[in-house]
Parts: structure tokens; sequence; C-alpha cells
């Protein structure tokens, strides 16, 4: 029986490869309990991350404990009831053989009948009401508790520092808000609730039968090693194909993603057929790992039906022979087929819920691995304001590397006044965004101080720091939500005035005039709505909104046409003017007329000085200077 | 979805076999308590062991027989869905591999990749649903229902009373619980939504100090999927506690009226045992059938977008016999006219211009003035409206596609690279090509330094998507692909943009050797980049506004002189 829960709103898109296959194909979810045979992860440290996941159960100890009572009561009452049927039973059946034997007034007595039905009506009532309660009360803890772990992560995330999200790749980090949570979700919505009646259940099962026939019972209990047999020899087999299925898929995934994504290029070079070629072979893999997982696990059940049925055949037969010598009556013969019958549901769930445990523990360890990742330096209190912002920043002794073994800026020293301009050069790839890191203290300097109108920036609140700045990047980060919002990200209160006054500033108001819904265009997921020029335009806007005292400027514009670059380096120009400034320069013009320019290499400040003085020393510089502005050699 | 099954044809016999062994395993399951109700209306009513033992021995062997079948089922099952799965990619991918450009803007590339991979995952679950609980599930409803009847006919009336609550169940999730599942759904794309954009957007929030806003952001989504995530999880909270009831209270009037029935000589105990079991399978197999019912449509869904794929017909197809060239590395625009399906404007109109070897031409123009678009044109992506476009002398229409992009060395404006090695990737353009081949490309496209610089030289690998390499590296490789084809025409789309004024400068020096015999096209957001081509193309709009030399531009076209005043300083135009 399959049962459409929560967990089959999993989101898709999100999935890593490897984990589409196991989760995306899980259409109908109802081919016995979850995770029959898939491989499963191994947490390092099993009771330390369980302990720890407990914690966040905790507040709900009362409501747990509530489920727990609900799911034993409603257990209780669905194994007491086969066998009062069995009483039913066994008085048809006596009254009947009596009637054969020739007793006259052998009649069925009905009133003793409906007492026993009556009393089953009201134990499966009352059954199903505990159950419902229970399911209704789980839903609550488990997704408050999921709730909290998600609040948890994002409130850590604003708390880690840049380092942390340039070493991840963004879907690493995704997929254990989502993945690993949901996992944990749904585990606590299902599994907890699976495991307290699987375990009432096989005690209580085990005690209605040893009540009835001992000898029974161990007929019954003799099939359970071979079910233990039968689990771990398929789920060994099956885990392996499962394995390269998984592998297959992601393998044919990415094959699909690449050429549909390059499918130009695939067709310029009329490769096509090459394609075709290499992904029937990785579908021939993929076909035949999929089968073999598929028809492994499928076998489980058939198997487990089949020893289920041995118990079956043995009951009904050593009953029969008991019944017959009249050891015990017919309707425990009955009720104790229920019983067998009820057997191989919770042992085929207890044997999974090891599996299940060991990959929501794991699930558990990567979220927790993150919540315990090292966090920024707490913000020093009292911390030190300035007043009236000049914009004098100066650099002393500065050291700093990314990684201990490759110091990248050593000894740097940079004092520059109020309003100066600082230009950045460098080929790409010199790691021209280490400065703006250290400045905005995404990154903590190794030694030596940068200070700020005089005072050190670690003495400042980050807050209060980054206030000072305003940035433009190549890489303009925007929102999916109105252009209005967008252009107040960084000053909320901003009135409506305020607001077209900077759009008109960065020369952007014209353009989202003529935008359907002007201001309160929404921009959509990739902002594929406006142009890339556009955007630009508005992370100006944003900037000039801002009003900063030191501004963070990258000149590089690149798929802009031409009347949009005018705008935006006028908008710059304009933005520049009073404010202290440093430019990731692509233009000879800012170049020339910076007031200190910066010459990077591989990560490195290799020379700095103005203009004149970088040519006169005939190094890197002049040389950057020579290939890049003076025009020969065009193909 | 039907149109879609006729791909299972391949696999008859199987799934013939699939439905006989389904069959005797439902009989064999079915004939299981009849086998009991003897035991006990036969064996324990005379007293006879014997009996009881032989039909014991019985149960087992049918057991055991219905064990086998299920497992030759699910062996042709297993065998069917992924055999259908394999083929239906295998299609699916070899159409998409023809499609032009036309059909990727159609049906656009991200819905492309869903299609080939999730939406046939789906289907392949389906078939193999369908052959595992579609045809079970009926026969057991049905042999359920005879072996009932033929227990007794007017207990079976009982069964009818289980109906509501199968409408309420099929009610309750494709209903109530669908349109919540739905939301759900929405809100967690929300949610990841708005992480994504944080990761992403992780310096300009930390720069505007909007931690705490974004925070809150965060926050509010989470509480609204959490809100619909215990409504729903509530909701379906009644579904197992009534069909449970269901199941009870049906057993329970089936002995009343069972022991009323035997009352009256009409039943024996034994059947009435058997006949709680029958009814027992007929209800699990009606449960099974709402569930198929609710999941179809889902399905559906997946069959049609499928469908729409195999449905496309490419709209650039090969003329019959391929015309031959006469003309080496010659390139005619005839009075060209081209608009993208459904748009209102033409993307160029009336573009007329020859090249050829030697030459270099330049596009330039602001975004969307058709610059690409010509690229595209001379490769085929599209054809064009009106005019034609010749290569080597012929229309371009009437050669074969694999013919006409064999003479042609593109480099795209973004830079796609391919999982495999350095030398793989440049051997793209040339399977056969030498490694001295392979080196002396990479070498002329600036990229042997680099290459060389890697730990594994020009075995290195690349990750999906480049992600290893910078974005000027990749446009190296890209550049060295083109290179190592040594074609007739070479055409660069604006393929210089990621590289720093110092490398560009050193690689065209090295180009402009390399493609002395070969027409050169250039498309181009650069003056410096187009200044000394022999022939630069001004568009705007998508049509010619002015050809010719930089310094004659400079003097008669007045958008040229716009483009360079924004880019050179004063000093540089002297």
């Amino acid at each position: 029986m399959s049962q459409p829960t929560a967990r089959q709103a999993r989101p898709r898109a999100q999935q890593p490869p490897q984990r589409a296959g196991s989760r995306g194909v899980r259409v109908g979810g109802g081919f016995g309990p979850r995770g029959i045979g898939r491989p499963v992860e191994k947490p390092k440290d099993f009771r330390g991350t369980l302990r720890r996941l407990l914690e966040y159960l905790r507040p709900h100890l009362v409501a747990l404990g509530a489920v727990s009572l609900m799911a034993i009561l409603s257990n209780i009452f669905s194994i007491v009831s086969p066998k009062i049927i069995g009483k039913a039973i066994t008085h048809l059946f006596e009254r009947i053989m009596a009637r054969q034997a020739g007793v006259v007034d052998a009649a069925i007595d009905f009133a003793y009948l409906r007492n026993i039905l009556f009393t089953l009506a009201g134990l499966y009532v009352i059954s199903a009401v505990f159950g419902y309660i229970q399911q209704i009360i789980m839903a609550g803890v488990a997704q408050k508790t999921v709730y909290n772990l998600r609040r948890d992560v994002s409130a850590k995330l604003a708390r880690l520092p840049l380092k942390f999200f340039d070493s991840k790749t963004h879907g690493e980090i995704l997929s254990r808000v989502t993945n690993d949570v949901d996992n944990i979700s749904s585990t606590l919505q299902q599994s907890i609730t699976q495991v307290i009646s699987s375990i009432v259940t096989l005690a209580g099962v085990t005690i209605m039968m040893l009540s009835i026939s001992w000898k029974l019972t161990l007929f019954v209990l003799l099939t359970l090693p071979m079910y233990v047999l039968v689990t771990r020899f398929i789920t060994k087999r099956s885990q392996k194909h499962f394995a390269a299925q998984q592998r297959s898929l992601g393998e044919l995934n990415g094959h699909v993603e690449e050429m549909y994504g390059g499918h130009k290029v695939v067709k310029a070079f009329g490769r096509e057929q090459a394609a075709v070629a290499e992904f029937k072979a990785i579908n021939s893999e993929l076909y035949d790992a999929a089968w073999r997982a598929q028809f492994i696990s499928g076998i489980m059940m058939p198997l487990m039906n089949m020893l289920n049925n041995i118990g079956y055949v043995m009951v009904s037969v050593m009953g029969g022979i008991y019944v017959t010598r009249q050891v015990i009556a017919l309707g425990d013969v009955q009720a104790f087929i229920s019983y067998a019958r009820q057997f191989t549901h919770p042992i085929i769930s207890t044997a999974n819920i090891a599996n299940i445990l060991q990959s929501t523990v794991a699930s558990a360890e990567r979220v927790f691995e993150l919540l315990d990742e090292p966090e920024e330096l707490p913000d020093p209190v009292p911390a030190a304001v300035i007043e009236a912002p000049r914009g004098d920043v100066v650099l002393e002794d500065v050291h700093f590397s990314y990684s201990p073994d490759t110091p990248l800026i050593q000894d740097m020293n940079i004092a520059v006044r109020s309003g100066q301009t600082i230009a950045i050069v460098g080929p790409t790839g010199a790691g021209k965004t280490t400065l703006v890191n250290l400045l905005l203290r995404f990154y903590e300097i190794n030694s030596g101080r940068i200070t700020i109108d005089g005072i050190d920036i670690r003495d400042m609140s980050r807050g209060d720091l980054r206030n000072l700045f305003g940035m433009v990047l190549q890489d303009t980060w925007l929102f999916n939500g109105t252009i209005r919002d967008n252009i107040a990200y960084g000053r909320p209160a901003a009135s409506e005035e305020e607001i077209v006054q900077a759009a008109q500033a960065a020369h952007a108001d014209h353009f989202i005039r003529t935008l359907p819904d002007g201001y309160d265009t929404v921009l959509n997921e990739e902002a594929s709505n406006i142009s890339q020029g556009q955007k630009q335009l508005l992370t100006i806007a944003r900037a000039v909104l801002s009003d900063p005292s030191i501004l963070i400027l990258d000149e590089a514009t690149s798929n802009v046409d031409t009347l949009t670059e005018i705008y935006i380096q006028r908008a710059m120009s304009e933005l520049m003017r009073g404010r202290t400034s440093f430019v990731i320069a692509h233009r000879l013009s800012t170049i020339k007329n910076a007031d200190l320019i910066l010459v990077m290499d591989q990560g490195r400040v290799v020379e700095q000085g103005t203009h004149d003085q970088l040519l006169a020393m005939n190094g890197f510089y002049a040389e950057l200077y020579n290939s890049q502005f003076t025009s020969n050699g065009v193909a | 979805m039907r149109k879609l099954f006729r791909y299972l044809k391949p696999f008859t016999a199987a799934i013939i076999a699939v439905f006989v062994l389904t069959f005797l395993q439902a009989i064999s399951q079915l004939y299981l308590p009849n086998l009991m109700s003897q035991i006990v209306d036969i064996g324990i009513v005379n007293g006879d062991t014997a009996y009881i033992l032989a039909t014991g021995l019985r149960m087992l062997l049918v057991a055991a027989i219905g064990a086998a079948c299920t497992i030759s089922a699910g062996y042709l099952t297993a065998r069917t869905g992924a055999g259908y799965g394999r083929t239906l990619r295998e299609l699916v991918f070899e159409r998409v591999e023809e499609f032009s450009l036309y059909e990727f803007d159609k049906i656009g590339t991200a819905s492309l990749i869903t299609r080939t991979t999730n939406d046939i995952t789906q289907m392949q679950q389906v078939v193999m649903m369908l052959l595992r609980m579609t045809l079970r599930a009926p026969m057991m409803f049905v042999g359920g229902i005879i072996m009932a009847v033929s227990k007794d006919a007017r207990l079976s009336l009982l069964l009818i009373g289980a109906l509501p609550t199968i409408a309420f169940t099929l009610w309750l999730i494709s209903v109530k619980g669908m349109p919540m599942f739905r939301a759900m759904q929405t809100k967690l794309d929300k949610l990841n939504l708005i992480l994504r954009e944080n990761l992403t957007g992780i310096r300009v929030i930390r720069a505007f100090n909007r931690n705490q806003y974004e925070h809150d952001r965060f926050n509010d989504a989470n509480y609204d999927l959490t809100s619909t995530a215990v409504r729903v999880n509530r909701l379906m909270a009644i579904m197992n506690p009534i069909i449970n009831l269901t199941f009870n209270f049906m057993t329970l009037a089936i002995i009343w009226y069972g022991g009323i029935r035997i009352d009256g000589g009409n039943l024996q105990v034994g059947d009435l045992m058997a006949f709680v079991q029958y009814a027992m399978q007929i209800l699990s197999s009606l449960m099974m059938i709402t569930m198929i019912f609710v999941m179809l449509p889902r399905a559906a869904v997946s069959a049609a977008r499928i469908n729409e794929v195999l449905d496309t017909v490419p709209a650039v197809v090969d003329p019959l016999v391929g015309e031959e060239p006469t003309q080496r590395g010659y390139l005619e625009f005839r009075n060209v006219t081209f608009s993208y399906p459904g748009a209102e404007q033409p993307a160029v109109q009336n573009i007329s211009f020859q090249a050829g070897p030697g030459e270099t031409t330049a596009i330039i123009g602001g975004t969307g003035s058709g610059k690409s678009t010509l690229l595209n044109l001379i490769m085929r992506f599209y054809d064009v409206d009106s005019g034609s476009i010749l290569v080597g002398g012929v229309d371009v229409r009437e050669m074969k596609q694999a013919d006409l992009r064999a003479k042609i060395g593109f480099v795209p404006q973004q830079a796609v690279l391919f999982t495999g090695t350095v030398a793989d990737n440049i051997r793209y353009g040339k399977e056969d090509a030498t490694d001295a081949e392979v080196e002396a490309a990479a070498d002329i496209a600036q990229a042997a330094e680099f290459i060389t610089g890697m730990p594994a030289g020009f075995d290195s690998l690349i990750a999906q998507g480049g992600t290893n390499v910078s974005g000027g590296q990749k446009q190296r490789l890209s550049i060295a692909r083109a290179l190592v084809r040594r074609p007739e025409i070479y055409l660069f789309d604006d393929s210089f943009s990621a590289l720093d004024f110092r490398t560009d400068a050193r690689l065209r020096a090295a180009l402009k050797n390399e493609t002395r015999d070969a027409t050169v096209i250039i498309v181009a957001q650069r003056v410096s980049t187009v200044m000394d081509a022999d022939r630069i193309i001004v568009l705007q709009d998508g049509r010619i506004v002015g050809m010719g030399r930089h310094r004659e531009l400079l003097a008669t076209c007045s958008v040229y002189r716009d483009i360079v005043a924004s880019q050179l300083s004063e000093e540089e135009l002297a």
C-alpha cells in the first residue's frame, strides 16, 4: 500500500546528480518500506551525532511521550482484536459442530456474538483515533524540529567567514540545507512512529501468539532467522547494483547536460554521431545496472511472502491437527494465522530501521558539521565608531595569505587620503578581489593593520565598517524582487524620491521607465529579463543610494552594448567624485588619472606607484601597458 | 501517454509472459485461503490428520509456485522497464542531436535536459509499476470477487459498503492532497531560491549589512513551508486510520452476517474464514487501483513532454545530394533577411557582403544588433527567410550540413568545454590530430603556457562545465580547438572578451600568421580588436550602416564614430 506523504514533494532540481537517481525514481513510493537495499552512507560518529539530534527533540519531550503512548495503545488494541475475533469464530464453529453432533438447541448465540463485535468495534475506533492523534502530533514535532534546524543553519551561515563559502561549492552547502534536512524530516515524520509500532507489534504479536500456543509460536519463530538471512543476502547484492545505477545515471545526466548545453559547438564541429555513440554506451551501462537493481530488490518481497506463507502453512497444518486433537480452539488458529500474517511487516521495517537511522544520522552529521564550522571573530565591544567619515585608508605592514604555504601579500604599505583614486591593474586571475576581501574584512589579515580615518578596522563592528563602503562589482548580484527593492537594498528606509534620484544619477531611470511595470518590475530568478548592462546600472544606483565614503568599483563591462557602456562609464565617474575609490581598472584614462596604481600578478602586489613612476621602472607594468594600449597586431 | 506505449512493442513477449505469470501468481494467492478453508471444513471437522498434512503440502507447493511466478515476473518487469527506458532515452537523445537551434530555442535547453533524464526515468518507473501493480490489482480484485461470490454471493454484497471509503480516499488525495503537495513544492523552491541567492550574493549582502534582513527573509519562507508541511501531514494522517477502520469494520460485518448465514446452514465456518481473507484482498487491490489512478495523471505530464520532443521535426534538413563547393574559403551574403520565429522585427535585414581567403572581416555593433545571428546563419543553425548565403560558391542549403561545418572553425562567445583531458578538448576540432598538431594549436592560442603549468599538462582533466579553468583559459582552449581543424573559414564570436589585453594582443599576432590563407570573420565589442581588419561591418538594428576600413568608417560612419569614442581616449584616436 503506498501512502502519499510529504516525502513525495521532494525538490528535484536541487539534487546533486548522484542523488537524483535514487530519489527521483520513487514515483510510486510504494514497493515496500523505504530504502530496501539502497546504499547507505555511514556516519563517522554515530552515537555523538544521534545524541545531538535527540537534543533537538528535547523541547518536544512531552509530545514525543504522548506519541509513544498513543502508538503503543493504538497497536495494543489492534493486536488484541484478532484474538477476540477468534472467540467469535470459535463460538460459531462449536455451535455448528454441536449441531452436526445432533444437539438440537445448538443455535448461535447472537447476543454473545453482538457483544464481541461491539467490543471489537470499540477497540478499532479507539485504535484508529489514537493512531490519528499520534500522526497529528508527530507532524507538528517533526516539522518544527526541522524548522529549527533550518533556522539554525541559516543563522549560522550569516556568521561564517567568507573563507567557508569560497572553499565550498554552492551545491555542497545547498544540499545540506535541503537534502539532508529533508532526509531528517521524513525520518522524524515516519520512521519514529514506525519504529515504535514495529517494536510494539512484534512484542505484542509474540506475546499473543505465546498466549495461544507456544508450540505454534515456535514454528513461526523458526522462520525468523531466515528473514534475517534473506534480508542480508539481498541487501548486500542490491546495494552494489544501486550504487552502479546511481553512478551511470549521474554520468548520463552529466553527458546530456554537456551535450545539450554545448549543442552549438557539437553541431559546429559535426560531432553529433560521437555524442550519440557515447550516450548509447552510458545508456547501456545504466540499463544493465538498472534492471539488476530493480530485479534484486524486487525479489525481497516475494521471498518474504514465501517465508510468511511457509509459516502460514505450518500454522494451518499444525493448528488443524491441534484442533482435531482439541488442544486449541479453531478460533485461536484463526487468530494465530492473523498474528503470523502481521509478523512479516514489522520485521522488514525493523531490518530497515538500522539503515534509515544510519543515513539520517549521516545527514544530521553533515548538518552539524556545518553548525560547528569556526565562526568569524566576534565584533569588539564597545566598537569604535567613525562619526564623520572622511575616507582615509592606510595599510601598514599588512601580511596576508589564503593558505600558509603561499604568502600573497607581504609587507604592504599604502596610504590613501580622502577622495583619492587607487587603480588596481593586472592580468586576469591576478587576484584583484583579494584587496576587496581585506578592506571589507571578509578575510582577516595575518599581521599588520588596516585603518580607516585612523581607526583599526578590527576595532569597528563589521556592520559599521561595511557601511562606509559601496561596491559595484562585475558580478552583479540582484535578487528576485522588484527593481525598487533592489536599488533600496543598501538603504531599506529610502524614500521613493531618493530611489528615483539614485536611479537618475546612475542613468538607470530611463530604462526602468520603459519596462512594463517601471520600478515595480520584478526581476526573475536569473534576472534575465533585463540586460547585463542594465543590471550593472542597477548596482550602481544601489551604491549611489547607500552614499558610501569609500568605493570599490570594477570597471570591467562584458556583453554590454556601446550606449549602455557609455552610461555605465559616466555613472561611475559621477559616483567616484569626492569619494575614496578603489577601482579594478580596465580603462587607460582611469589608470592614468589614478593617484596610486597597484599592479597585481598572481595574487601579489608586484609594483605600486603612479603611472609615470611605474613606466620609469620599466618592469611588469610597463610591459603590461605597452602590450595593452599600443595597438599593434590586430588579427 | 498511449502514444509512448507503442515503444513497448519489442517487449510484447515479455509483457505477455508477465501477464501470464502474474495471473498464475494471483491464482495461487487466491487459492491459499481456499485450501485453508478445506483444512478446516474437511480436515478438522472430520479429524483427518493425513488430509490436513496433505493439504498443507499442497499449500506449500502453491505458495512456492506463486513465489516463483512473482520472481520471474519481477525479472521480466525489471528488464522490460529498464529496456523501455533505454529505448526511449536513445530515441529522444538522437532526435535532440538532430535539432537545429530553432528547436532548442523553442523548447529550451534546460527543459530538454529534464525531458531526456527525469521525465524518461518517470516513464520507466510507470511502466514498471503498471507491470507490477496494474495487472496484479485488477486480477486480485476480480479473482477475489469470483472466489468470494463462489463462497457466498449474498455475503459479497457487503463489500459495496466499502465503496464510500474508497471514494473518500480518492477525493482526499486528488482534490485536497495534490494541491497542497504542489503548494509545498512551490514553497520549498522558494526557500531554495532564497538560500541560493544568499550564497551567490554573500559579498554584496555583507557589504550592505543585510544579514539580518536575509535571515528574516529565509525564516519567513521557512515558516511558510513548515506550516504547509504540517497541514499536509495532518491531512494525510487521517488516511491510515480510515483505511484500517474500513478493513476492520468490514471484517466485523462479515462475521456478523456470516454468523447469520451459518446459522441458516448456507455457509461453513471455514468458508467464512476464507471469505474474510478474500474481502481483505479485494479491498487492498481496490486501494491499489485508487493509487494508480492518482499517479497516472502525473506520469501523463512527463509523457506529453517526451512526446513533444519526439514529434518535433528539425526545421533544418539536408538536401538529398550535397553539392561540392568550388571556390575555397569564399563567403558571400546575398541580400539576406532573417527573423527569429515569433519575432516582429527581422533580426538581420538585407545583408550583403563578400569575403575571401586571407581577408579579415570584423562585425561590430551593439547588443542585439544581429552580430551573432550572422554567424549562426553561416553555419546554418537557422535558415534564412530570403536571400542566400554562399560558401565556396554554393548556397549553404545545397550542401550537407556536415560538409558545410567541416569547412568552418567556430569559436563561440561562451567558451564551452567538455569533460575530458585538455588534449581531448582541443582534438574535438579534429579527431585524428597528432600530438604535434594539438600542441601547435595550443601554442598559437596562447594556451601552451598554462597547459604545461597544469599538473598533468595536456592530459590534465577538464571538469564538467570547465569549472577548473578560468574564463580566459577556456576561451584560449576553444580557440585552439578551432585552430587544430585548419579550416577554410574562421568564425570568432566575441571570443577575446575574457582575455586581458596582453594575452589578447599576443594571441592576435600569432593568429595573423596562422590564418593567412583562411577567411576570418570576427564579431567583436572592442574597437581595438577590429581596428586592423580588412573590412569592418557596422551593424545597427540588424542592418549594415557602414562597411569599410577603420579610417574610412571614422570619416563616413557616425555609428562607428560613437562606438570608437566610447572606448578609446582621444589621444588614441589621433
